[in-house]
């Protein structure tokens, strides 16, 4: 009979021990939010899984990718900064070289119909390789990348381990930091849990930020991504930086750039794409008072009164406030994001 | 004579053979195809680091000759067309196998034409990753082939020396480089330089069969990059990439393939 007993427990056991681990792999997905719109990343192509999400992490935290081992992904896209690099209006590359333009935050990317300042590349998977391959950020063939990678003596039995493969391919090295990017999903500032039921709830001056923002701000950032995902010239002060007409080549294009979320913006600053402003309060002063015409400026910026958009001093502190409210601490916090 | 089994084997393979043989005129098994690409400068063979003279007065010597040949048909004597699948090929003058491309599974016919883009059509530009193999792999095949920060594939390059060419900081070489792409824009359109060409033969047809192979020789004139309509001048040009003037060059090249003769 206790023969009998023990031979049960241990099925017990094993079918409990099978269970956790099935259930520990179906738990490991990305949360969509219900309030963002639809995903425009094809996640069926790059299933999520938790070795994938790991390998994906541990590649973007090496700077194996980078020519000389000494820039990673990470070094441009710090957590604690909301992925952007700190402080930096354009950012230091290899052998310390600047870039041309203020890292963008890697955040909500698989929502991005494009990606890029000037909107050149169009699939999560392709955005790597020209942060790889650029001359002033890791100046790294992806050849030698894969190379440096299926000798390592850890990473060829990782990328085994999740998709059974024996030579890492450049597809397998670009679909796994995908799995690692698609993660990093900013969604639980105060703003979005006061759309939950029965949580926590914005001070009126925070409302009647967001009322400002929606008629203010909108159709540029809007939605609960806070972009509209286009390209638009908002009035700066010209430099040699012609923007999306880089990657068209259409004259309308001229001096037009992405239109960023407005999420994270406390950590994310310096702001514009070459981080000209220091401050929220410089941006908003640009929009009142210091937009300037230009043959490609934004409509919604030209009024018969004139440039910009009207705000008093009050408004801007309730929109600031409302802002506050869009910044995502769990986010740059989240242990499981962070290098290991 | 004694019919033994032996004998009789003999003799079976015999008339098997005469009748294979025989057949051969009515082989309708599939079979292959090879585009030759012979490069030329002018009436000359193309040299890589030789000294030649453009149109435009310009010496050069080439470092790199390099273009992708896709979407391959080959139409028959009636007209119908047919379409190789998957066909994706990157020809480099440095590398003598790629000049020569060998299609297989083409359907036994008789055909007199090839049509081809010089470039990769947009569909493949845009494909997911996992479309993304051999020469079509950023990351290998198509190295140096590839615009990162601006999706999409380098449809010719053509690289070389000339002292029309301002001086290169870094190498300190008179360099000249002309990287010409461009497939219509993704989600809004942008210039587009993807060429068809279709060379049709008036005096040659290719018997295609699985006992046949025959050679569609194709010449190459790399002087029609820098002419006709365009005289292209290096000291006025030095670089051309993603750029408004990569159009003229590619409404220069777009001729620059031409079928020569077929030979079975």
């Amino acid at each position: 009979m206790s023969k009998i007993f023990i031979a049960f427990s241990i099925f017990v056991l094993v079918i409990a021990c099978v269970k956790e681990k099935n259930d520990a792999e179906q738990n490991f997905s990305i949360r969509i939010p219900d309030h963002f719109p639809a995903v425009n990343y094809d996640l069926t192509l790059n299933p999520i899984s938790k070795e994938g999400f790991e390998l994906g992490r541990k590649l973007f935290y090496d700077p194996i990718l980078s020519r000389d081992s000494s820039i990673s992904c990470g070094s441009c896209h710090q957590q604690s900064a909301g992925f952007t690099q700190h402080g930096h209006d354009i950012s230091h590359g290899i052998d310390d070289l600047l870039g041309t333009r203020n890292a963008l935050p890697v955040m909500n990317l698989i929502w991005n119909k494009s990606f890029f300042w000037d909107g050149g590349v169009h699939n999560l998977d392709f955005v790597p390789i020209n942060a790889i391959t650029s001359k002033v950020e890791m100046d790294e063939s992806l050849e030698n990348a894969i190379g440096k990678l299926n000798r390592h003596p850890q990473y060829p039995s990782l990328f085994k381990s999740w998709i059974n493969v024996d030579k890492i391919e450049s597809k397998d090295l670009l679909k796994a930091l995908s799995q690692f990017m698609a993660f990093c999903v900013s969604a639980n500032s105060k703003y979005d849990q006061s759309l939950q039921v029965n949580s926590v709830q914005l001070t009126s001056d925070e409302f009647e930020g967001l009322q400002l923002v929606n008629t203010k701000c909108s159709p540029c950032h809007s939605t609960a991504l806070f972009t509209d995902f286009s390209f638009r010239n908002n009035g700066l002060v010209l430099t040699g930086d012609l923007g999306r007409y880089k990657a068209s080549l259409v004259d309308s294009d001229l001096y037009r750039f992405r239109v960023p979320s407005l999420r994270n913006l406390s950590y994310t600053a310096p702001y514009m794409h070459d981080g000209r402003f220091r401050t929220i309060d410089q941006v908003l002063d640009h929009y009142a008072n210091k937009v300037v015409m230009s043959a490609t400026l934004d409509s919604n910026l030209i009024r018969k009164e004139g440039l910009g958009i009207p705000l008093t001093e009050e408004e801007k502190t309730k929109i600031k406030l409302f802002l506050k409210t869009l910044d995502d601490e769990s986010f740059i916090r989240n242990p499981i994001l962070s290098e290991q | 004579m004694k019919f033994n089994l032996l004998n009789i084997l003999f003799a079976i393979g015999l008339i098997s053979f005469i009748s294979f043989s025989c057949n051969d005129e009515h082989d309708n098994s599939p079979g292959s195809v090879v585009l030759e690409f012979d490069h030329r400068w002018g009436t000359q063979e193309l040299k890589l680091n030789s000294s030649l003279l453009t149109p435009a007065g310009d010496s050069v010597k080439f470092t790199a000759f390099r273009y992708f040949i896709s979407n391959i048909s080959f139409l028959k004597a009636d007209g119908s067309e047919y379409k190789v699948p998957n066909s994706y090929f990157l020809v480099d003058h440095e590398l003598d196998k790629s000049r020569e491309i060998t299609l297989t599974n083409i359907p036994a016919d008789d055909y007199r034409a090839v049509q081809f883009i010089i470039g990769v059509d947009s569909a493949k530009s845009t494909t997911a990753l996992d479309q993304r193999t051999g020469v079509l792999d950023p990351a290998t095949g198509a190295q140096g082939m590839y615009w990162a920060w601006n999706s999409g594939y380098i449809f010719i390059k053509v690289e070389g020396e000339s002292p029309s060419a301002p001086i290169d900081s870094i190498t300190l070489k008179r360099r000249f480089w002309y990287h010409i792409g461009g497939f219509g824009g993704y989600s809004s359109p942008t210039i587009n330089n993807i060429k068809s060409v279709s060379a049709v033969s008036d005096d040659d047809v290719a018997h295609v069969n699985g006992s046949a192979e025959p050679t569609f020789h194709m010449i190459v004139d790399l002087q029609e990059f820098f002419m006709n309509p365009t005289n292209l001048s290096i000291k006025q040009n030095p670089v051309v990439m993603f750029a408004p003037y990569s159009t003229t060059i590619a409404n220069n090249y777009t001729d620059m393939i031409k079928l020569d003769h077929i030979h079975q």
